[in-house]
């Protein structure tokens, strides 16, 4: 059923339709209202079964989230920006212990300097943390994927984020299916830890692995969050069968047919790429969008599949490595391997500056007429920056 | 306050002093279908008193719940010498996380019994010093302050051993570590510093906090069985010499912890709520000097020259615990 409500309280609501048994968490915005929600869920009693636990950090957080998913609770936390990088520690330990945590990130930038806003700088920095990554367009396909998530999660033992852009996607009230408890009741089944800590049958969990071994214990992480490139499609496939509506997956092409252009890009900013594509393709341009949903692990085949008709690709991004320049432009790129289309990196939305269809469009002609860089900051004001960087006499 | 009543055996555990004894006053380590939290085949050094400490609190604690105990492990030497992949010395379960974060996986792991009606699991975290006083600091205070069922064991061998003896939060004055050498105008470890973790435990008001040593084991044992008869957040300061980081003979780790308590400067005590019910008396009060000459990591305060300024520096501290916790005469006061 269609409510108008905010983003977060929709999460709330899902992640409580999940029937988690340990939340723990920390507040940081833009995350706030997710825990809040779910703290007044558990404190009224309407979630049988489950502890909250107001923690002391971030790094708490998810320290009570590894201690109950080894214990074989469903667990669940959320977190944001500097709280992400306070728990990095924990996350990392996480996936090397192979719990299936889900987690949400309510995507901000990172500082310094300080920022409250939106980008995808936080999550990024986790991509190579062993955890499952998908990033929502929507408000709904936040909430779908949380179910999905707690599925795909236990399925591969593994810990997943659900990423959502911080503020315009948790904060923005609009209408969203929440869904219920029948159904998710009905697709998610219970949980099925592949080992508890129970006195019952002793195990040791954490073990000091030394040099013999550590490689063997890499490559197998390795092998098994490949796996989840297999298990999340047939999830939403599962889910649409019971919800009746299409979200998860991989990569989700958005009028490819033929396209000569491509624009990549994941999380809110492909609502207004669609936009802008939709007037370019009335006014005579061949474009068109690939969304990755999933971004860890990087689904390479499925992105080399979508792209094989492309020209160039332009890959927005709302993240970038310092010195360096587009991180999924490198995933990217490797799907491309040997092939001719042309790759060119848009940065932008950095620190929640909104991204506007007018910039967009500018943009993509241009870079259509080839008359960008291989590296573009949307919207920057290179003269303020030049001046500045003059200022500093970097001794060039 | 009460007083602890003293048995003469409790100098002997596995040894002469168990054989003497009638069947029923024997030490429960004695008997072969003891339990046995952490078997042997461990890689502790010689003369460990962490192996000592952690064996005899996590069998007392199984004892007192039926077997029904989860272990959460601090990274440091307890956990790395316990469980070298592919071996593990833990019968009970066992999870080792992270080096700053065991108390709040213990929380996890307490919250995760509580959901699933498991009540009868309880859950025992531990650590060394550093993991406790330092690097887990916020992470116990949080656990305390929330007040959550978890029996913590702090293992305080009084700096970082497993990465080659460097300084904790709980390293004592004038003693030498890798990070407060014996050398300069005032060599070891500063006077005024350092966290006194019971006291800081006690100031959350939680139901139990004891501290304990190896060298009274039935002491510790009672104090484990104790802690497990309450719910909610506890602690369990045990002071467990390192023959390695102290610079000690192996076959001195009981007479070292002895002398630190019968000089004072490690008073034995428990508080409920924040307030002292109890304290350990001194048996035979001995100066800290005949503590510290065991110890090379005290070398310097005797060779080449006598420092009697910072001895009797350290002798004040054991005096005032002495005066604080009430470790002597109290036979005649009450």
């Amino acid at each position: 059923m269609l409510k108008q409500i905010e983003g977060s309280k929709a999460i709330a609501d899902t992640v409580a339709a999940c029937r988690p048994e340990v939340i723990c968490a920390y507040p940081i915005s833009p995350q706030t209202h997710i825990v809040e929600g779910l703290s007044a869920i558990v404190k009224a009693g309407k979630l049988a079964k489950c502890e909250f636990i107001n923690v002391e950090s971030e790094f708490a957080a998810m320290s009570v989230a590894i201690g109950a998913s080894a214990a074989g609770a469903r667990a669940y936390t959320a977190t944001a920006s500097q709280g992400l990088l306070y728990m990095v520690e924990a996350v990392y330990n996480a996936a090397g212990l192979g719990l299936p945590i889900v987690m949400t990130v309510a995507n901000r930038a990172i500082g310094g300097p300080i920022n409250i806003w939106n980008d995808h700088s936080d999550s990024m920095s986790q991509r190579d943390s062993g955890w499952i990554q998908m990033y929502a367009e929507t408000n709904q396909e936040a909430a779908d994927l949380h179910v999905q998530a707690f599925a795909i999660a236990e399925r591969l033992s593994l810990p997943i984020m659900v990423c959502m852009d911080g503020f315009i996607l948790t904060h923005a009230y609009e209408q969203i299916d929440v869904p219920e408890q029948e159904l998710v009741d009905k697709y998610l089944p219970t949980f099925n830890p592949r080992q508890i800590l129970d006195p019952a049958d002793p195990v040791s969990i954490g073990a000091m692995v030394g040099p013999e071994a550590f490689t063997e214990v890499k490559y197998m992480s390795h092998m098994k969050n490949l796996q989840a490139l297999t298990v999340i499609p047939e999830e939403s496939e599962k889910f649409a069968q019971v919800f009746n509506r299409d979200s998860g997956g991989l990569v989700r092409p958005y009028k490819m047919q033929e396209a000569r252009n491509v624009v990549i890009a994941l999380g809110s900013v492909l609502g207004t790429i669609k936009d802008v594509v939709d007037e370019m393709i009335h006014d005579g341009y061949s474009i068109g969008v690939l969304g990755l949903t999933t971004f860890r692990p990087f689904p390479f085949e499925a992105v080399r599949e979508a792209l094989t008709a492309a020209h160039n690709v332009f890959i927005v991004e709302k993240a970038f490595q310092l010195g360096v320049g587009g991180i999924v432009t490198e995933n990217v790129r490797s799907s491309l391997r040997g092939t001719a289309t042309h790759d060119q990196t848009l940065i932008a939305g950095l620190g929640g500056r909104p991204i506007t269809k007018q910039s967009l469009r500018t943009y993509f002609e241009a870079a259509i007429d080839g008359r960008v860089e291989e590296l573009t900051f949307l919207d920057l004001d290179k003269d303020l920056a030049e001046r500045e960087l003059l200022k500093e006499k970097v001794g060039l | 306050m009460t007083t602890t009543p003293i048995k003469f055996y409790q100098v002997g555990s596995f040894a002469v002093g168990n054989r003497l004894l009638s069947e029923e006053d024997r030490s429960i380590q004695s008997d072969p279908n003891r339990t046995n939290a952490l078997t042997s085949g461990h890689r502790a050094c010689q003369g460990c008193g962490e192996a000592l400490g952690a064996r005899y609190a996590l069998d007392a604690a199984m004892r007192a719940c039926n077997d029904q105990v989860i272990a959460v492990n601090a990274t440091g030497c307890l956990e790395v010498f316990s469980t070298p992949y592919p071996e593990s010395s833990w019968r009970i379960p066992w999870l080792h996380s992270l080096f700053g974060n065991a108390p709040a996986v213990a929380t996890g792991v307490a919250a995760a019994m509580k959901a699933k009606g498991r009540t009868d699991v309880r859950v025992v975290g531990q650590g060394g010093d550093g993991a406790t006083v330092d690097i887990g600091f916020g992470a116990l205070s949080g656990m305390f302050e929330r007040n959550d069922d978890v029996l913590y064991i702090c293992y305080d061998n009084e700096a970082y051993m497993n990465t080659g003896v460097q300084r904790s939060g709980a390293t004592p004055p004038a003693a030498r570590t890798a990070t407060t050498q014996a050398v300069g105008s005032a060599p070891g470890n500063v006077f005024g510093q350092g966290k006194n973790l019971p006291r800081i435990a006690m100031a959350h008001e939680i139901p139990y906090v004891a501290t304990a040593s190896v060298a009274d084991l039935r002491d510790l044992e009672a104090k484990v069985t104790k802690a497990m008869s309450f719910r909610g957040a506890r602690y369990i300061h045990v002071l467990v010499p390192c023959p390695l980081g102290w610079g000690s003979a192996s076959c001195d780790t009981i007479k070292i912890a002895r002398l630190a308590t019968q000089s004072g400067l490690f008073p034995v005590f428990e508080a409920e709520s924040g307030e002292v019910t109890s304290s350990t008396p001194i048996r035979k009060k001995v100066d800290v000097e005949e503590y510290l000459k065991l110890q090379l990591r005290y070398a310097h305060l005797f060779s080449p020259t006598r420092n009697d300024a910072v001895i009797n520096h350290l002798q004040e501290m054991a005096d005032k615990n002495i005066r604080r916790y009430n470790l002597l005469n109290q036979s005649s006061e009450s």
